[in-house]
């Protein structure tokens, strides 16, 4: 005999309505589709579900600040030039503080001392977008970008508090005045076709979709272009080079056990 | 009942206008801060709350400690506390207004404060904080000034307040459950995600409010000639005494999980506050100075006989309030972001600015507090004059 797994909770459900235990099954029968919904993996609309592999063994020394420095240009990212004020969307550290506590005392020390490359995960249950209080930050139901809505954010920080990978960066103060080199009293932006922030908001990687709705990888893919170092693509398609990297390699990801589903995958060795 | 608050001794008015003078130089201090932004502050890409958000937490229990009061007088009938239910009430009052206020300052964008009621989004705690917290407000300040209507007239209060005094009950538990779960609900914080925290959270509060409900009883009686007498002050220091004891408990509970498991990440935080971590060690004189003053109040409190005496219970209360509010504000909000989530030491200190604007919430808070008890304590007067 098969039952299947939701008409046994139904079923488990009806017997706690008579029995008394067990309230969250009854959610379940008082609201069809529900289970589904809470269990379902996230889907886009599109057909179309980013994600990025970062494989450490293709980076040449120099394209960790080649990355950087695409993306941070590339989004008008401002340096204040003291750490109280950083903003960063991509960075890098090393193995020990990438991925607490999943290294030993006996590491290969060639790879303890590798930098990672760093960014926001936008992982499938991003808890960012759980806390935030008024959907400024959300995930993209096309293709499951985790996006920041600048002009929403009311500078709560809750996001920056719940991300568990630090990805997110609050502008302390004006980028406009201290951010940005200045050619008498006007800063000089980077990009003068994307917008700069304002003071009292949080920012972070968005894996450029300003650039992926021109056909376009995002810029840290591109300034490692040719060594595949950075590998990004549709997870939904089985054929594509980012699946097919993940499906032939032993990928990691950071802090899998918190259950957020980070979307950024690191090849490590082998 | 308000002409109460704009009648008053002259010691009264000076009290007033200090406190007025206060949370005028930190109403300044927050122009600049609104002008500059929160950069004004000590806060950092890692420690991303501080010293007003401290408050915050801080001052949630000890408006919800109010309910320590409701709770034996309309629920048990406990007679006693007749007089000095009002006095928690009002405190309620004004420490609520305070958590708005610090919420208020700690935002980058306060003009969009308004954003979280447009785009209500229920998965968000501090949506339901928001909530709960006005809720919270208006059901004290209803319940009490009505109470205080019904007592000035020599009549009994309408009935239609009854439903809202049992309402308050549940809901002051809420405002700290759900305060708590700002923090209990985060994955990636091991101070914080521990489902302990709302417990732990009502018990400092039940400690803390109370404590101070007791000082302020204590000042009462000597300002005017309003006495909430001794039994009700003695109750409430038996209360404290509970709490207390429960609060630093439930502390052990969690020392004894994160040492005994010897999984570091759940040690991380706690190593932070009291032995310092990686050569850093700011808070570590603070927290060794809380829990020297959580183990005075207990033996003052527990000690037979000793909290009889008044200026000994007055004391006790100084040190659970001053001991929960280190422990409770930055001990539990910033040691909650060192290290941080890449397991690397950024400290925290609040700036000038940051410690003047706090300054300024909290004599707003007890000018709030101040016009209230005056209205209370005259209609009280009056009463025993007639």
């Amino acid at each position: 005999m098969s039952m299947q797994r939701r008409d046994f909770l139904k079923l488990l459900g009806l017997s706690t309505l008579v029995g008394g235990t067990g309230g969250g099954a009854v959610f379940n029968v008082l609201k069809p589709g529900e289970l589904e919904a809470s269990t379902a993996k996230f889907k886009s609309t599109s057909g179309r579900t980013w994600a990025m592999v970062v494989d450490v063994r293709k980076f040449t020394p120099d394209q960790y600040g080649k990355c950087i420095k695409a993306c941070h240009r590339e989004h008008n990212v401002p340096d204040f030039g003291n750490p109280k004020d950083e903003i960063k969307w991509t960075w890098t550290d090393d193995f020990e503080h990438t991925f607490p506590g999943q290294g030993h005392e006996f590491m290969d020390e060639a790879l303890e001392s590798l930098p990672f490359l760093l960014m926001c995960n936008h992982c499938e249950k991003p808890a960012c977008v759980r806390v935030c209080p008024t959907q400024a930050t959300f995930k993209r139901a096309s293709d499951g970008i985790v996006v920041m809505d600048p002009h929403r954010c009311i500078g709560c920080r809750f996001c920056m508090a719940a991300c568990p990978f630090g990805a997110r960066s609050f502008n302390w103060r004006d980028p406009r005045k201290g951010g940005f080199p200045m050619v008498g009293d006007k800063p000089v932006i980077p990009n003068p076709e994307y917008p700069t922030r304002t003071k009292g908001v949080v920012e972070k990687c968005t894996f450029c979709p300003e650039r992926l709705v021109l056909g376009k990888e995002p810029a840290c893919v591109e300034a490692t272009e040719g060594s595949g170092a950075l590998v990004f693509g549709n997870l939904e398609d089985p054929h594509s080079e980012v699946r097919e990297v993940l499906g032939t390699h032993y990928t990691i990801q950071r802090k899998p056990e918190l259950g957020t589903n980070p979307r950024v995958f690191y090849v490590i060795g082998g | 009942m308000l002409d109460k608050a704009i009648s008053g001794s002259r010691t009264y008015w000076a009290w007033l206008g200090f406190l007025g003078l206060i949370s005028a130089a930190g109403f300044v201090a927050y122009l600049f801060q609104f002008n500059y932004g929160l950069g004004l502050t000590g806060m950092s890409r890692d420690v991303t709350w501080g010293f007003y958000i401290a408050q915050f937490t801080f001052l949630v229990g000890v408006a919800a400690s109010a309910v320590m009061l409701v709770i034996p007088y309309y629920l048990h009938d406990y007679k006693k506390f007749g007089k000095v239910v009002i006095l928690g009430e009002f405190l309620a009052v004004s420490a609520v207004s305070m958590c708005i206020l610090f919420i208020f300052v700690d935002l980058g964008q306060p003009m969009r404060v308004m954003n979280v009621v447009l785009h209500p989004t229920p998965n968000s705690v501090m949506f339901w904080d928001m909530i709960v917290l006005s809720g919270y407000l208006a059901l004290n300040i209803v319940i009490g000034w009505h109470t205080l209507h019904a007592e000035k007239k020599g009549v009994a209060p309408s009935p239609w307040v009854k439903p809202l005094i049992y309402l308050s009950i549940p809901w002051a538990v809420s405002i700290h459950t759900v305060t708590a779960f700002l923090y209990a609900g985060i994955p990636g914080r091991h101070l914080w995600l521990t489902a302990i925290m709302a417990a732990r959270f009502l018990a400092s509060a039940f400690a803390a409010g109370p404590a101070l409900l007791i000082i302020l009883c204590l000042i009462v009686r000597n300002v005017s000639k309003f006495d909430p007498g001794k039994e009700p002050i003695q109750t409430l220091g038996k209360i404290v005494t509970y709490a207390m004891t429960a609060n630093v408990f439930f502390f052990l509970l969690e020392v004894f999980t994160a040492f005994y498991s010897g999984i570091p990440g759940h040690q991380h935080s706690l190593e932070y506050l009291f032995f310092g971590l990686d050569g850093y060690s700011r808070l570590v004189p603070w927290m060794w100075t809380a829990a020297a003053l959580a183990i005075v109040s207990l033996v003052l409190l527990i000690m037979p006989g000793l909290k009889k005496n008044e200026d000994i219970l007055a004391i006790a209360c100084g040190t659970v309030f001053v001991s929960t509010w280190i422990d409770k504000g930055m001990g539990l909000v910033v040691g909650g972001f060192i290290p941080n989530p890449m397991e690397r030491v950024t400290e925290y200190t609040p700036t000038f600015p940051e410690v003047l604007i706090t300054i300024g919430i909290w004599a707003i808070g007890f000018l709030i507090l101040t016009v209230l008890y005056k209205v209370a304590i005259s209609v009280r007067e009056e009463l025993a004059g007639n």
